[in-house]
């Protein structure tokens, strides 16, 4: 079969959906390559190169569309193009259905099976083709690069012979894969990176690109990604409010803004309203990549650039794929071509359009002269659902206080109780015993307490130093011995000098040691 | 001679002395001068109650203790670092065993002065002990009586108890946990036969039942440490260490001194403390270790995952060369294969490379309370690198290089991941946190809790086989 890449129409369209790199894969699947002149030629591929590649030059559209059997391109077709398709013919590209549905229509009476190259489902196995992540990430990096073309200052901050610069700071709005782009641009490029999502779960991402993460004082039900194929969904109006106060608050100290913030098949949500341009300096520079869906500042014009009256710039360029479309048309003809793999299982040239595929049904619109779109959901779940953790309750500081207070409670509680028992033994214990008893007692009591206080400013380092030297002292046991072996009869006397003996090594050996473990001890 | 004032002042000296010498083993600097405080508060008690009133027998009680002072300085000077759980053991038995002599020869006393007194001597011409006898009241000598049984009961237990500790950690006795069958409930008949023979003493059947009293206490003290597990060593020995104490206490009782019961009270709370802690580090109930053995497992242990990869001395050494910080944790195997020389001379070479190296101890490495401390400092590392779990724990994720040194259930992370595990709970060692994991172990084997250790089977941990010292001085020669 043979597969063709027409010329984009579209005006300012850079891109290609097919290179010479990629043309000699899709001919090891089996298939015939063919390209437009002048197709490649602005993204910076001569027909010369296409020639080498092995590719058929063919010099009009209308031949072109008729020579092959799958027309791989970037834009949607224009009804001038869908016209041509045919029965049986596969159309590869941007779609974006929802909102062409008169052009659905006209494909699906052409009876053509046309692939959404917009609608690949987000699952792991479909990265490869996964188009508008390609294209997201050119945005994000562009963006940045477009922001530092109209900001007049440094990313970085430098300190020089002639003055401090200052770094500036940059607010990302929107940790997608746009987003992650432009935050790992920022802060290459030096500058003080502020990012912020819906999704809090993203955090992690983004300070792993070096960004900063903006936390919101809201508590709400943790949006899950998951649920929604990765991407945010529509938050509510609570939220809403604080996530614009916050803005607001940084509105004054932010010097570049990137808006990545869309929603799927919706107009893009304002984030950054007139009064937040108002605050921000003069010559600080605004991008809007959701200016092609509305734009997250209402300010945006779609496809220009505007200075506001306090002289902030807004891009609202769309089209920032195309302006690096070497880049891109790289990218997007590699993601074309891993979709003509999936689509050619035998590797034969021979298109199987297999609809039981996950993959292959997300993305395709039309298909036999049915409309296939909106897809069933996918069989397997885009990302697995994060566990819903049991967020750990943090007291506030009045449970914490009622919390310590109850404790606090609770021992003195236990303590009185302790003591009264102690009492009532000791009473009951006087009772009985003889009063020089209970002068050696108060003693020993005394002496435990003394102890136990002692002992537990004892350096964990120093417990067996601590046990040597409680074990010499122990062998004070010898005062017993000493006291005995004067008196009485001749056994007394043995075990009393027996003991004495045996005290005595105990004694010395147990200082000894000590002295010869403490030594050892040395500061660095 | 001195007189009875003498004798009192200088109780209350050396009692001060006592104090001051254990409050000053809160820092290394401080207890070198407090061991000085230990020994002369010890030579002041010992003088002034020997040349005190009505003590005699000098020509015996001097060569006796001067024969003592030379055993125990012989022993001393030659005890290694790495038999110290063993002699302090040891000397732990002797506490005990002048504790049932000193309670014995009380009881003889109290008869001979009772025997005097019925034949109508009066109170009058008795010398030493045997005086303070004859002043007593009734209710006194009842007292008495008690004391010396728990003097005689807790010396005994003390005895043969660190016998055993002592023949357990000096590799005399296995190690493992045997009891005769009937287990603990031999113990506690041996302990109601205790009861019953005490009541009888009490109501005057002689000398005979305390010398039964101390027969079953010497079983009991013996069946009980036979029953305790190697790995439990350190609350053994810090249990024996609180009880040497209270005997003492309890003889203090009995000869009415003071001093010694002061002493006896010191040392019976630091042991008890020292118990405490070392329950604590393992997450065991004091009871639990006593009784012996690991309980049961409470379910199916978690199933590991992965396989011990293996490394070779190479490797490692590459490893530390790379490694801007490591950490070493050092285990019972480290002064079971004496290799803590090697240790230190790894550690002086890395510092000398500018490279950060700290060690980590868990509070029960080893088998004394603060074991490892002292074999490093006898190896000369310096011990302000030395630092202890809570101090560490938390600086092993910015660790490149962890070194585990014959260590294994204080760095077993199933104690925190695995509720089934029998160690579930007990603090240990974040080792697996840190980038790299060497693990210098003999074999495959287990742990002395005989359980599976998921650690040597994570992605980042490299078993290093072989012995301990063996495997360090090869390593060695690989660092320049």
């Amino acid at each position: 079969m043979k597969i063709g890449t027409p010329k984009e129409v579209a005006k300012g369209e850079a891109r290609v959906a097919m290179t010479p790199d990629s043309a000699l894969q899709l001919q090891k699947l089996g298939f015939d390559c063919a390209i437009e002149a002048g197709a490649g030629t602005a993204a910076g591929f001569s027909d010369a190169a296409y020639k080498e590649a092995g590719v058929e030059i063919i010099k009009t559209p209308a031949a072109l569309w008729k020579a092959c059997d799958v027309v791989a391109k970037v834009q949607p077709p224009t009804d001038t193009e869908a016209k041509r398709l045919r029965e049986g013919q596969l159309l590869i590209s941007f779609f974006w259905p929802a909102q062409n549905e008169t052009l659905l229509e006209l494909c699906k009476s052409r009876s053509a099976s046309v692939i959404a190259m917009d609608m690949v489902p987000r699952i792991s196995r479909a990265q490869k083709m996964d188009a508008l992540s390609s294209m997201a990430n050119i945005a994000g990096y562009r963006a940045v690069i477009e922001a530092s073309n109209n900001f007049g200052r440094f990313f970085t901050g430098q300190i020089t012979a002639a003055g401090k610069v200052p770094p500036a700071r940059v607010l990302i709005v929107g940790a997608g894969v746009a987003g992650l782009a432009a935050i790992g641009t920022s802060t290459s490029l030096g500058a003080v990176t502020l990012a912020f999502d819906v999704r809090p779960e993203v955090a992690e991402q983004v300070e792993s690109m070096g960004a900063e993460f903006v936390y919101l004082d809201f508590e709400e039900e943790q949006q899950d990604g998951s649920s929604t194929g990765g991407y945010a969904s529509v938050s509510s109006p609570e939220f809403r409010e604080a996530q614009l106060a916050k803005f607001r608050e940084l509105a004054p100290e932010v010097d570049i803004l990137i808006t990545t913030a869309l929603i799927p098949n919706r107009e893009a949500p304002e984030l950054w309203t007139e009064d937040m341009v108002k605050s921000m300096k003069r010559g600080s520079v605004i991008v809007d990549l959701a200016a092609e869906k509305g734009g997250n500042c209402k300010l945006t014009v779609k496809d220009d650039k505007i200075v506001t009256d306090n002289g902030v710039t807004i891009i609202g360029y769309t089209d920032f794929p195309s302006r690096m479309a070497t880049q891109s048309s790289t990218l997007y003809a590699t993601n074309v071509r891993h979709m003509m793999t999936d689509l050619t299982p035998e590797k034969d040239g021979k298109v199987v359009h297999d609809m039981e595929d996950d993959v292959i049904r997300g993305a395709t619109v039309t298909h036999a002269g049915e409309i296939t779109f909106p897809p069933p959901p996918p069989k397997v779940q885009a990302i697995a659902a994060a566990p819903k953790k049991e967020p750990a309750k943090v007291p506030t500081p009045q449970e914490k206080r009622a919390q310590e207070l109850a404790a606090f409670r609770a021992d003195t509680r236990r303590q009185v109780g302790m003591l009264a028992a102690g009492g009532v033994l000791m009473l009951l214990l006087g009772q009985v015993a003889p009063p020089s008893f209970m002068q050696h007692f108060i003693v020993f009591v005394l002496a435990c307490f003394i102890g136990f206080q002692v002992i537990w400013n004892v350096s964990h380092a120093l417990h067996t130093p601590l046990m040597s030297v409680t074990n010499a002292i122990s062998g004070i046991i010898v005062l017993g011995a000493v006291l005995q072996i004067g008196s009485g009869g001749a056994l007394v006397v043995i075990l009393a000098a027996i003991s004495v003996l045996i005290a005595s090594i105990n004694i010395v050996g147990g200082f000894l040691v000590t002295r010869r473990m403490l030594a050892m001890f040395q500061k660095s | 001679m001195f007189g009875q004032e003498f004798v009192t002042a200088a109780a209350i000296a050396a009692s001060v002395l006592f104090i001051l010498s254990l409050g000053g083993l809160s820092n290394q600097e401080s207890a070198k001068r407090a061991v000085w405080y230990g020994i002369v508060g010890m030579g002041v008690a010992v003088v002034f109650t020997a040349f005190g009133p009505g003590i005699g027998k000098f020509w015996l009680m001097i060569p006796m203790m001067a024969l003592g002072a030379v055993i125990g300085a012989i022993v001393a000077k030659r005890v290694a670092m790495t038999e110290m759980p063993q002699l302090v053991a040891a000397l732990h038995s002797f506490v005990g065993l002048a504790a049932v002599f000193v309670g014995f020869n009380a009881e003889m006393e109290r008869l001979r002065v009772a025997a005097a007194k019925a034949a109508g001597a009066g109170g009058e011409g008795f010398s030493a002990f045997a005086a303070t006898v004859a002043k007593k009241t009734p209710a006194e000598i009842t007292f008495l009586q008690i004391e010396v049984v728990l003097g005689v009961f807790i010396g005994a237990v003390t005895f043969t108890g660190s016998v055993v500790a002592f023949g357990k950690l000096a590799g005399k006795i296995d190690g493992k946990p045997t009891q005769y069958p009937g287990g603990h409930a031999l113990n506690a008949l041996s302990l109601a036969a205790c009861v019953v023979l005490a009541i009888g003493y009490f109501s005057g059947a002689g000398m005979w039942t305390l010398i039964l009293i101390a027969a079953f206490a010497f079983f009991i003290g013996w069946h009980l440490i036979m029953g305790i597990g190697g790995a439990d060593m350190p609350v053994v020995v810090s249990m024996l260490n609180s009880y040497s104490g209270w005997a003492a206490a309890a003889i203090g009782f009995t000869l009415s001194n003071d001093l010694l019961i002061v002493t006896g009270a010191l040392v019976g709370s630091s042991g008890a403390i020292l118990s405490y802690i070392m329950c604590k580090a393992m997450n065991r109930k004091f009871v639990n270790v006593i009784l012996g053995g690991f309980g049961g497992s409470t379910g199916p242990a978690a199933d590991i995952e992965g396989e011990q990869v293996a490394i070779e001395a190479d490797g490692v050494a590459q490893a530390l060369e790379e490694a801007d910080s490591v950490i070493i944790v050092p285990g019972y195997g480290m002064a079971v294969a004496q290799a803590q020389q090697s240790v230190s001379e790894l550690t002086r070479k890395l510092r000398a490379k500018g490279k950060k190296v700290r060690f980590a101890i868990h509070p029960v490495a080893g088998r004394l309370p603060g074991h490892m401390n002292v074999l490093l400092a006898e190896a000369k590392v310096p011990y302000d690198i030395v630092l202890e779990m809570d101090e560490i724990n938390g600086d092993f994720p910015d660790t490149d290089v962890a070194i585990i040194i014959g260590s294994n259930d204080i760095v077993n992370p199933a104690a925190q991941d695995d509720p089934n595990s029998p160690i579930a709970g007990m603090p240990v060692l974040e080792v697996w946190k840190a980038k790299t994991v060497f693990v210098s172990k003999r074999g495959q084997g287990t742990g002395y809790s005989g359980i599976e250790n998921p650690l040597f089977f994570k992605e980042n941990t490299r078993m290093y086989y072989g012995d301990a010292k063996a495997s360090l001085d090869k390593l060695l020669s690989l660092i320049e």
